[in-house]
């Protein structure tokens, strides 16, 4: 048992003086490119397979309506019909391709034909600035309101309003979910009256929170009916991602360390250099990961508000997308998928930077 | 028997007369925790003068209400019974007239060695200028060996570090008392040493009155005027006193060559094996 005992000892020490020697070798930066590069290749090499995956379960489901097609005109119409239908269909014209899952190739091409389309409108824009600029001076001199684009959003304008329409909506919540945090936090009582309040509202789907919203601010707001768009989106979408904040914002105020709460008593810093120089930079951390969390709700809750609310983002977009049925309307709704997850991903990306650059204790940071 | 006639004369300093040379009077103080199977007396009627410039160790086993003693002292934990009273006046809360040192550093790891220092000197010196109290606070982090750490993060610090701001800060607010609750438990006996040091160095000049608990013996008689042992709890109290007649300034080659050192050490591990 003692042998077994120091024989255990000796490993343990061997191995922790390789670790020493690992350490102090140069080797280590070496270990840490190759490492980057495994890491690298293993993330390529995974997208090439979701291609891949992809590609082959898009051809599975084209080749599947393909043939109910030509079935079903072989059946209602006869042979001859269905052979028509099936030489339409390999030739690839529009009028007869079926309508499924679009294959990575034709979700480029939309791509592509977004961006096309973006510069198109770009330019028809400028002209149209360009021919009017005369006259909207004319109009200004005389008071009157000038006279706006109003053509087609391009695919750049409608991620730009989605954009827009979360970073509202974050704000919004956080002026009203910090400063409510930190007085709920500070408060046990007001704790306990708010909790309910907290509890009832905070699972409340999206699509209720938008009708709410649309209630309230039909009758106080009623102007422009794009701007009641965003309006009643950007409310609806900090109303429904608040909670986060609101909770965590609480939670950090009221778990102060108490160390430090018992250094202000002995110090008897008055309230105000309480709060700010000890309870909130000490719940600083907490507060910014309810931040995090409501952006990446507020981003996701967007998608389907923005659908209710008619506002010209994303939402709408994938909506009208699919309720359009033209041919590369699926591809579309895929483009606008990819672009939603990467702007949600760049979005979440920016508030850890943030988070790790308040944090003041690194190494408990996931 | 001593102290006691000391406590009864007249103090008079800068001009000032207190009643007696008394600087911290617990009497007859109770402490009791209410719990499901009713009352826990963790304290019970313990009686205690420490006099001015007095550096008091209290030494007893874990859990015999020793912490509990200093945070009333401090004013963050309740009275249950019987009285403290700092130069005659009673103790009602927490105040910067009672300095702690705690057993972790509990600096604001989000503010550097000097703000750290400066939260307590802007406090007490409101009437200072901005650069006076600059000067204070930076002259304890020199004292402590941090001269070359004023604008580094707290968080940044090691923890023997982080304790020497926790002593500065507590020396730079100039306490009447001071009160150490096992400031050095945390850190390995090297930095044990070096802190111990650093503290005795800084008392000596300042000559705060001290309460510190701690669990070394060898700490308790190094720094201490007087070392109190307290018996184990329930209902603890102060079981015998032990004068340390040591010279000061001390270092500690004179502390352990000196013959009475085995015998005060001898004393004190006799009581805490009893």
């Amino acid at each position: 048992m003692e042998q077994e005992m120091v024989l255990k000892n000796e490993k343990s020490l061997s191995s922790s003086l390789k670790q020493i020697l690992s350490k102090l070798t140069p080797s280590i930066k070496k270990d840490g490119i190759i490492k980057s590069l495994k890491n690298t290749g293993i993330t390529l090499l995974s997208i090439l397979l979701f291609i891949g995956l992809w590609q082959m379960g898009s051809k599975a489901l084209y080749n599947k309506e393909a043939d109910y097609r030509v079935e079903k005109a072989l059946q209602e119409r006869g042979e001859e019909a269905a052979a028509a239908e099936r030489a339409c269909i390999e030739s690839g014209d529009s009028s007869c391709q079926p309508n499924t899952l679009p294959s990575p190739s034709q979700v480029w091409a939309s791509l592509k034909s977004l961006v096309a389309d973006h510069q198109v409108i770009r330019a028809d824009k400028a002209a149209f600035a360009e021919k009017m600029a005369v006259t909207n001076e004319k109009m200004i001199s005389q008071g009157k309101d000038p006279i706006v684009y109003t053509g087609r959003a391009s695919f750049v304008d409608i991620v730009l309003t989605s954009i827009k329409t979360v970073f509202a909506g974050f704000l919004l919540a956080m002026f009203i979910a910090v400063p409510i945090g930190i007085i709920i936090g500070l408060s046990p009582s007001l704790r306990s009256a708010f909790n309910w309040f907290i509890q009832i509202f905070k699972p409340v789907s999206p699509v209720v929170w938008y009708l709410l919203v649309f209630m309230i601010v039909k009758t106080l707001y009623i102007g422009d009916s794009s701007d009641n768009a965003f309006v009643i989106s950007f409310i609806s979408v900090g109303l429904c991602a608040m909670w986060a904040t609101l909770v965590n914002t609480a939670m950090g105020v009221a778990s102060v360390d108490k160390d430090y709460i018992n250094v202000a008593k002995i110090l008897k810093l008055g309230t105000f250099q309480k709060v700010f120089k000890v309870i909130l930079p000490s719940s600083l951390p907490l507060i910014f990961t309810g931040l995090r969390i409501t952006l990446s709700v507020a981003w996701m809750v967007l998608i389907a508000i923005e659908l209710l609310a008619q506002s010209q983002g994303l939402g709408l977009f994938v909506w009208e997308e699919f309720q359009n049925g033209a041919n590369d309307s699926n591809s579309k709704i895929i483009v606008a998928m990819f672009v939603i997850g990467i702007i949600g991903f760049l979005l979440d990306r920016l508030m850890l930077a943030v988070q790790n650059m308040v944090s003041f204790n690194k190494n408990e940071m996931a | 028997m001593n102290t006691t006639q000391q406590a009864n004369e007249v103090y008079s300093e800068n001009g000032i007369i207190y009643p007696s040379k008394v600087m911290l009077d617990l009497s007859k103080l109770k402490k009791v925790y209410p719990t499901s199977k009713g009352d826990y007396v963790v304290l019970e009627d313990l009686n205690l003068q420490i006099l001015k410039e007095e550096f008091v160790t209290i030494i007893g086993h874990s859990g015999c209400g020793k912490t509990t003693m200093l945070s009333m002292i401090a004013g963050l934990n309740p009275i249950s019974g019987g009285n403290i009273s700092v130069l005659g006046n009673p103790v009602k809360g927490p105040g910067p007239d009672r300095g702690v040192i705690f057993q972790s550093p509990s600096l604001m790891p989000w503010m550097t060695a000097l703000q750290n220092v400066l939260l307590g000197v802007n406090q007490v010196f409101p009437h200072a200028t901005k650069s006076q109290r600059q000067d204070i606070a930076k002259y304890y982090l020199q004292k402590v060996g941090l001269e070359n750490a004023f604008h580094k993060k707290a968080s940044e610090l090691s923890q023997g570090m982080q304790q020497r701001v926790g002593i500065a800060r507590a020396f730079a607010i100039k306490p009447k008392v001071l009160l150490l609750d096992e400031p050095f438990g945390m850190l390995d006996s090297l930095t044990r040493g070096e802190l111990q040091d650093i503290l005795i160095e800084i008392w000596n000049k300042e000559k705060i009155t001290a309460v510190m608990i701690t669990h070394d013996v060898d700490e308790a008689i190094f720094l201490a005027d007087r070392v109190i042992m307290m018996t184990s709890g329930p209902s603890a109290k102060i079981g015998d006193i032990l004068s340390i007649d040591f010279e000061r300034p001390r270092t500690r080659k004179s502390v352990l060559e000196n013959d009475d050192y085995y015998t005060y050490r001898k004393h004190l591990i006799d009581f805490l094996e009893h």
